[in-house]
């Protein structure tokens, strides 16, 4: 089964960190994704720019409704996602743990809706 | 012809006793296989339905199966097949048919049904699942109990229940929960959720000690039937043998509990006569079988002070001090201000009713005890010993006001009247 790691942690963490903090945090997502697609688990995965990029459209009769900022304003925001394919839930979870996001953030868990 | 007609009858009461004997033997059993590999709960659920259905039909005019339980799922097999054949995504469908069908293949070459009734009680005591529904979720798929009941049983409407149980469902199935027993280092962890489901079931039950409810009488002893499953499937978990046997050393005070006229008993001065003396006697021998693995944990403790109680009053002999060194573990074990108080009460046998107080005076910071009657209750008595006896009857007052048991609240109006100034 696919599941979508979603990771939510505050983004200006990255910014109150050290130069040193950071290329160490960084190393422990390489190795992260390492370890997932040398497990053959891993689908896919990325990194987001902030929230204060982001642009949310809804279609209002008909017509688009751009507005400047997120979906959601809230604590902990989005900040990237992986795309693991996994036997079942627990394997899931045991590598969401694994995840550095959830060290300093949380990591919400979807099952992928297959066709 | 008359002849006939009563081997009908025999013969659809044969069939239905059958039908009843299966489901209350191995309806797990037969769910949990049936949904093993689909994690379907519901549709393997719905498809045992209508197997059964069909039974009831075939039974009488066919004769009752050698094996009605590979009957029972050959006949599940082909609805949920039918089922899956109606639904409009294909590939699904055709997944889910294949599973079906590799599962047949493998229960057709055992003359056995594999046992997979323990990985359906961990899917559903499964974390990912809504703490709350863990218990129903368990007492349905593997007992078969509808929603009513259930809904009954923990005091929700049957309707808020039934949506919950699909729900979960839904999740076990679209989340991918498995149906596994965990591996050794997660066991005891994931065992607690199971153990701790089971046993709010039994707790539900209990709070009915005159068995004027149905649905929660039934409760009790299913919980049992659940325990014992657990104890028999996993026979190296010495928390699952605590459990049982706490559960035991409960229900076997079970007529004691209440006078002729229904009256509330304490445990102190319960007619000994009327406990159920082999379900003590099992409930020692799981406790002694549990000790061998030199591996306590919060039933063994339960059920080893339960066991000092009934000996004590049994015997007449004086063993608090033994009785509050089993508190403390437990209460190092949990950190419950329930355990807490009992402990306190513990202590004031052996140091004094002084000594009692002082640690109640100490809990007295936690605001969950503010609201629960027992701590008060346990003050009011350990003031009364010490003649205190105007906050005693404050501390009365206090616990008979939080009281829901009109049976309770009448023995502690009683205590209170006792009081003389």
């Amino acid at each position: 089964m696919q599941y979508l790691l979603m990771l939510y942690a505050d983004e200006s963490g990255w910014g109150k960190m050290t130069k040193a903090e950071q290329e160490q945090g960084y190393a422990a997502y390489m190795a992260y994704t390492e370890a997932l697609k040398k497990a053959g688990a891993w689908v896919g995965s990325n990194r987001l720019q902030p929230i204060s990029t982001a642009t949310t459209v809804k279609n209002t009769n008909g017509k688009a409704q751009v507005l400047d900022g997120p979906y959601v304003d809230s604590k902990e925001q989005l900040g990237g996602y992986y795309l693991i394919d996994v036997p079942n839930l627990d394997a899931a979870l045991s590598w969401a743990s694994r995840c550095p996001g959830a060290g300093h953030g949380t990591i919400e868990v979807r099952p992928i809706w297959s066709m | 012809m008359q002849n006939q007609a009563v081997s009908v009858d025999e013969r659809e009461l044969q069939a239905r006793s059958m039908a009843e004997d299966v489901a209350r033997r191995s309806y797990g059993k037969l769910v949990a296989f049936l949904a093993a590999r689909t994690r379907d709960v519901a549709g393997a659920e719905d498809a045992l339905a209508e197997a059964f259905v069909s039974a009831l039909a075939d039974w009488p005019r066919n004769g009752c199966p050698a094996n009605p339980e590979a009957w029972l799922l050959t006949a599940a097999r082909r609805k949920a097949i039918d089922g899956y054949r109606g639904q409009q995504r294909h590939n699904e469908a055709a997944n889910e048919i294949k599973a079906m069908n590799d599962g047949l293949e493998a229960a057709e070459k055992h003359s056995q049904i594999p046992d997979q009734r323990l990985g359906l009680m961990f899917a559903c005591a499964h974390p990912a699942i809504d703490a709350a529904v863990r218990a129903p979720l368990i007492l349905q798929v593997v007992l078969g109990l509808d929603a009513a009941a259930i809904g009954s049983a923990f005091l929700v409407s049957p309707a808020a229940m039934g949506k919950r149980l699909v729900r979960a469902k839904e999740k076990i199935k679209q989340a991918g929960i498995p149906f596994v027993i965990p591996e050794r280092e997660e066991l005891a962890a994931k065992l607690d959720v199971v153990l701790d489901a089971i046993y709010a079931a039994f707790a539900e039950g209990w709070t009915d000690p005159t068995g004027g409810d149905v649905a929660r009488r039934d409760l009790t002893e299913e919980s049992l039937f659940l325990a014992r499953l657990v104890v028999e499937l996993l026979p190296n978990s010495p928390e699952a043998f605590g459990l049982l046997a706490l559960m035991l050393h409960a229900e076997a005070r079970k007529l004691a509990r209440r006078t002729a006229e229904g009256e509330f008993v304490p445990l102190a001065e319960q007619d000994v006569g009327l406990w159920d003396s082999a379900m003590i006697t099992e409930a020692e021998s799981l406790l002694r079988r549990a000790s061998k693995f030199q591996s306590p944990g919060r039933y063994q403790l339960e059920a080893a002070l339960q066991s000092a109680h009934v000996h004590r009053l049994r015997t007449g002999q004086w063993n608090w001090p033994d009785v509050a060194r089993l508190y403390d573990a437990l209460l190092s074990i949990t950190g419950s201000p329930v355990v807490a108080i009992n402990r306190a009460l513990a202590i004031a046998e052996v140091d004094g009713a002084e000594a009692g107080l002082r640690i109640l005076e100490k809990l007295s910071n936690d605001p969950r005890l503010a609201e629960y009657q027992p701590y008060w209750a346990a003050r009011a008595e350990l003031f009364a010993r010490t003649d205190k006896k105007e906050e005693a009857r404050k501390a009365y007052e206090i616990a008979i006001g939080l009281e829901k048991d009109p049976v309770v609240r009448r023995f502690l109006q009683k205590r209170q009247s006792t009081l003389e100034f």
